[in-house]
């Protein structure tokens, strides 16, 4: 299998998908980070997950047509504002979600599933109602394009830079929102045992609805950040939630330090098996192996609760 | 929660009298009303919407009463339809009927592929015994090994369900990229008799939906068995309170290896059906959406309720296609606002509402007629749904009459 | 041209398709029936379609819904499109058309039912529908038992002839072997690089693909594919980095191909230099407004229909779907395959004479049709279309140039001796 290429093509194969795997492993971060939080902390089983990533992306694809019409000027810098409004829609439509359906499903996790199934088919049709069932093309700002030659083979695209450099920094900064900020610490409180929260003065219908929203803010951040590499059209989210439940259920789902092992696992896991592998075989042993360690390891990779 | 099992388990005890003219009135219904009443067109669809009643079926026995929530049922729905769709392709595929190909005798997506012969696992299914044990055999043995590795090792409740829903995930992509042995994404279509006969015809059509239906009712009944003997009720107890249980001395997870297997015996069984009524199988059973819509057949009826289960797997599938029919752009917002509407306004669907308001109705309606000796009794009923509802967590887990 | 106003488009979409009909003798006398009194019902219709004195009903059946429903979305609007237009010209011998329009859903099993549905219930004299192989395949048992008609408009792996089916698209050979004798010929491509979807279309479509580049003398240096809906090509593109071939010739559908694009540009291939080069034949403008112009700009197509054809038939199609959906809307390869079906329908009924299915499947062959928008058609005896190859350049507005077309129209041949 190696014997076809040169050792210098050999080190430039290992780099480039290095590489590669760490794009893939900063996509499965972004788009598990949110489910992480809702599905490890809350134990909501959030099938509308995907969809929030796609509000997100058509949040992107409005701003950008906003710049582009009336200030192209600014065009360059479209991106952050898109990622900021596109945190704040859909933790606001997460949050509308807690109130109206989420929190009369506490004591029935397996209920969230089936309600949040019904919720996103309505999205779906209401993204195909007011956006048309064709895909729509974010265009970015030009800087965003383009690569980095390191050397004549090995060439390293911007955006996947980009990507991970926000990656980077969200993750950053949900774990010091976890366990440093006030509403972390009474989300973990909350989680770990409710009454006694509530006991001590903690608002625990706000911190649900918090936790929530701030879990749906981030889906719709990964799903800005998805314009650049995917693709924006009412159906595309749901490609996303089987790997998205895997990556948080295989990191062990109540640990955010799992969810990153996780994901780096499965990703660098696959991008090596589709280099030497078809591309659908490589999908269905990572998978596989996947699964299989599961039903070694139940509680995932890192896991804080003993097993159930 | 331990007065929950207990009132559960004297509930099951109490109620051992069967309400036999329900079953009488589906049978009615199923055998007679539609058949009388729908042209052929529309009992076909009405015998396909009841090969799923028998996941939902199996699904009240693994997630009603065992608490197992699989997401992956539409496996062994697949499955058991690809078994028999793989006997009649064979049966389709003589060397006459395909002389057009570079091999003849083989399948056509097979020649498109280019295999020039039968590969070894679709040999067997020349055979219509074979094929007959195989509908049944390969999901359960598949179920078996599932079970075996994820209930002794007590993984359970939300971990279960996104596993199998990852399983349905990986064998849905491997039946699409392994096109040459499975007929890809496009499934094993084409599929038109069965031993010589003709499945296609209406006569045949005819038959096959009361074979159907008459299959549907011998799994009714063995659901029905399972659920009112010891095993029903130690899956009950089992669903809400585990360790008690196991402390009690009993091997959990064999119960549960047991019931999740014949959850997908009922699911293969119907697979079986489908393909021989509607005449092909494809991927798309196999995957994530069919499986949680099963889910959803089952939440609609009620969770804890066989018949429920049949006539939510009929009541969804009903409106699916009269809302598509009418409203082909935006029949996705009734379906969605039907699943949260079942969810959060009754979890108990179509058997919770019918017990909490029709079946009282029914009992005030005959209460002139009833003697002296009866009163105490309906009294005793009647306290009943005041329990209920002074007991949060009863809500959750009504008994519902099978 | 663009305000152009409805009558007059009707017009000479007449005057047009009189002149296609003056090309048969035999149809002659069919095109003075239909301006005279409709025949009657018992006389065009002798097996109980769903025909009245002056309605006929058809059936339209795409997926609206579920993963299909952004390529299937044009197809129903330029079906909608040529009933509307036929309509106004008078309908189909004297009679309205009036369309059922059903969701597949994008599920296999609902198109069956829904065809069924279309055929037992409705009746309909014919069905414009289906978009991927699965579906019609899903249908094609449905049609044959109950004896129906559909007009299938995309373009597809062939290996299959129905008497029940009139494909209009192209079938394989006719999109494959022109675009790689061209790019052979004026850029001298040498290797070739197949990817595509993992399922039947791509799979087929690079067998022959392969089978004509080794024909030819030239290498194919790999082969991939990859689940539909997958999203990241990065390992592949680091493999065609590797392999340097002189053509990617990519088959990938629907959403991937989004992906794919993105991140071959991001990975620094540039399409605008001579080698790598990229020839698709599953990239229509419907796509590119996914993918985003300047994503694709400098890939090559190999398809029948440009929007940016330049003929007066096209140019009269292309104001009139604008005007109907919108001045946004981008017309694919498969949208214009899709508004061919009525218009071959029509003429097959009005030269048949009748709205029984024998008559018209005994009327489509050789049926010719000089008002398409992608110039002249004409039925073949195993119920494909005579076509032209085009190839097309990506510009950066989500248009193609058209840089070469095959100077005949090629003859369908849906089981290719030597390419199975």
């Amino acid at each position: 299998m190696f014997a076809d290429y040169t050792s210098s093509e050999l080190t430039a194969i290992f780099a480039m998908q290095g590489f590669a795997g760490l794009i893939l492993f900063s996509v499965f971060v972004l788009m598990a980070l949110g489910l992480a939080i809702i599905f490890g902390q809350m134990g909501v089983i959030n099938m509308a997950h995907g969809e929030f990533m796609i509000l997100g992306a058509y949040i992107t694809y409005l701003t950008s047509q906003l710049f582009s019409n009336y200030l192209p000027g600014l065009f360059d810098g479209y991106f952050f504002v898109a990622m900021l409004l596109a945190f704040i829609v859909t933790a606001a439509l997460g949050a509308l979600v807690e109130w109206a359906m989420i929190r009369h499903l506490y004591k029935r996790p397996l209920d969230t599933l089936l309600a949040t199934w019904g919720l996103s088919l309505i999205l779906q049709q209401l993204y195909r109602t007011v956006f048309g069932a064709r895909e729509v093309g974010v265009s970015l700002p030009d800087w965003l394009m383009g690569s980095y030659a390191i050397t004549d083979i090995i060439e390293v695209p911007i955006n996947g830079i980009f990507v991970m450099a926000l990656t980077i920094m969200i993750t950053i900064g949900v774990y010091l929102l976890m366990q440093k900020s006030r509403l972390g610490k009474q989300t973990r409180a909350v989680v770990q045992n409710r009454a006694m929260a509530g006991a001590v003065g903690i608002n625990t219908e706000k911190v649900d609805r918090y936790t929530f929203a701030l879990g749906c803010g981030i889906a719709g951040i990964a799903g800005s950040a998805f314009t650049m590499v995917g693709s924006t059209g009412p159906t595309a989210g749901q490609l996303y939630i089987v790997d998205t439940f895997l990556v948080v259920v295989f990191g062990g789902a109540s640990s955010l330090l799992g969810t990153v092992a996780s994901a780096f696992t499965i990703s660098q896991a696959q991008s090596t098996m589709e280099f030497f592998l078809s591309g659908s075989m490589a999908k269905v042993l990572t998978l596989l192996t996947v699964v299989g360690i599961l039903m070694l390891r139940p509680q995932g990779l890192f896991s804080l609760k003993v097993r159930r | 929660m331990m007065m929950l099992s207990q009132l559960s388990a004297t509930a099951a005890q109490n109620t051992s009298k069967v309400d036999w003219w329900k079953y009488l009135l589906l049978a009615a219904i199923i055998f007679i009303v539609l058949p009388l009443s729908l042209d052929i067109f529309r009992l076909n669809l009405i015998g396909k919407y009841l090969t799923y009643a028998f996941v939902a079926i199996g699904l009240v026995l693994c997630w009603g009463c065992g608490g197992i929530l699989s997401l992956g049922q539409g496996v062994f729905f697949g499955l058991g339809g690809y078994c028999m769709a793989m006997f009649l392709k064979l049966e389709a595929s003589s060397p006459e009927a395909t002389a057009i190909q570079s091999t003849p005798g083989i399948p056509d997506f097979m020649d498109w592929n280019q295999l020039t012969e039968l590969p070894w696992f679709w040999q067997p299914f020349d055979s219509l015994a074979f094929t007959l044990v195989a509908v049944i055999a390969v999901p359960v043995l598949f179920a078996f090994i599932i079970g075996v590795a994820m209930f002794t090792r007590r993984v359970g409740g939300v971990y279960f369900a996104i596993i199998t829903q990852a399983i349905a995930a990986i064998l849905t992509i491997l039946i699409i990229g392994q096109q040459g042995y499975t007929g890809g994404v496009n499934g094993i279509t084409d599929l038109r008799t069965f031993l010589g006969w003709d499945i296609r015809t209406e006569s045949a059509q005819y038959l096959l939906y009361f074979v159907n239906a008459v299959l549907l009712f011998a799994c009714l009944f063995i659901a029905l068995y399972i659920k009112r003997c010891k095993l029903g009720r130690l899956l009950v107890a089992m669903r809400e309170k585990e360790d008690r249980v196991r402390f009690s001395g009993y091997n959990v997870a064999s119960f549960k290896i047991f019931i999740f297997c014949v959850g997908a015996a009922f699911a293969a069984i119907g697979g079986a059906m489908f393909t021989l009524q509607v005449g092909f199988m494809s991927p798309s059973f196999v995957g994530i959406v069919p499986s949680i819509e099963m889910v959803i057949f089952c939440a609609v009826g009620g969770r804890l309720s066989l018949l429920g289960a049949v006539y939510g797997t009929l009541l969804v599938n009903l409106a699916k296609t009269s809302f598509s029919e009418s409203f082909p752009q935006l029949w996705l917002f009734a379906m969605g606002a039907l699943f949260i509407g079942v969810v959060l306004a009754f979890p108990d669907g179509l058997a919770g509402l019918y017990q909490s308001y029709i079946q009282p109705w029914f009992k005030r309606l005959f209460k002139p007629k009833a003697s002296k000796p009866d009163v105490p009794k309906q009294a005793v009923q009647a306290t009943e749904p005041e329990a209920d509802s002074a007991s949060p967590s009863l809500k959750e887990s009504p008994n519902a009459p099978a | 041209m663009h305000n152009l106003k409805k009558t007059g488009l009707s017009n000479s979409l007449r005057r047009n398709l009189l002149k296609g009909m003056m090309a048969l003798p035999a149809a002659m006398l069919v095109s003075q029936l239909s301006f005279a009194a409709a025949p009657s019902t018992a006389e065009v219709n002798t097996t109980g379609l769903a025909v009245t004195d002056d309605t006929v009903k058809v059936g339209i059946l795409h997926s609206v819904t579920g993963t299909m429903a952004i390529s299937e979305t044009g197809s129903v609007q330029a079906e909608m499109l040529a009933i509307e237009q036929i309509n106004a010209m008078g309908g189909v011998l004297g009679r309205q058309i009036e369309y059922i329009q059903e969701d597949g859903a994008s599920d296999w099993p609902t198109f069956a039912e829904k065809s069924k549905k279309l055929l037992v219930k409705d009746k309909t004299a014919a069905v414009f529908g289906c978009w991927t192989s699965a579906s019609r395949k899903a249908v094609l048992p449905v049609f044959e038992q109950y004896n129906g008609m559909l007009y299938y408009p995309t373009f597809y792996e062939g290996l299959e002839q129905s008497p029940n089916v009139i494909y209009t698209g192209q079938e394989a050979t006719q999109q494959i072997i022109a675009g790689i004798d061209w790019v052979t010929d004026t850029k001298d491509a040498k290797s070739f690089f197949l990817l595509g979807s993992d399922y039947i279309w791509p799979r087929t479509s690079n067998k022959i693909a392969r089978k004509h580049i080794e024909k030819l003398g030239l290498k194919v240096v790999g082969e991939e594919y990859y689940p539909l809906g997958h999203t990241s090509f990065n390992s592949v593109i680091n493999k065609i980095k590797l392999k340097k071939p002189d053509v990617i010739y990519a088959i990938v559908v629907g959403g991937s191909n989004v992906a794919f694009y993105k991140q071959l540009k991001a990975a620094g291939i540039d399409m605008n230099k001579e080698k790598p080069l990229v020839l698709t034949i599953s990239v229509t403008e419907d796509e590119i407004l996914g993918i985003g112009g300047e994503n694709i700009q400098g890939a090559y197509a190999a398809m029948k229909y440009f929007q940016s054809l330049t003929n007066q038939n096209n140019e009269e199609f292309v104001a009139a779907f604008k005007k109907r959906w919108g001045d946004d809307i981008v017309i694919g390869d498969v949208t214009q395959a899709a508004y061919l079906g009525p218009w071959l329908w029509k003429a097959a009924v009005e030269k048949a004479g009748s709205f029984d299915i024998d008559k018209v499947r005994a009327a489509s062959p050789n049926l010719e049709l000089t008002t398409a928008p992608e110039g002249y058609v004409k039925v073949h005896e195993n119920h494909h279309l005579w076509s032209k190859t085009r190839i097309g350049h990506a510009q950066a507005d989500g248009q193609y140039n058209i840089v070469y077309e095959t100077a005949d129209l090629i003859e369908p041949n849906p089981f290719p001796k030597g390419y199975q």
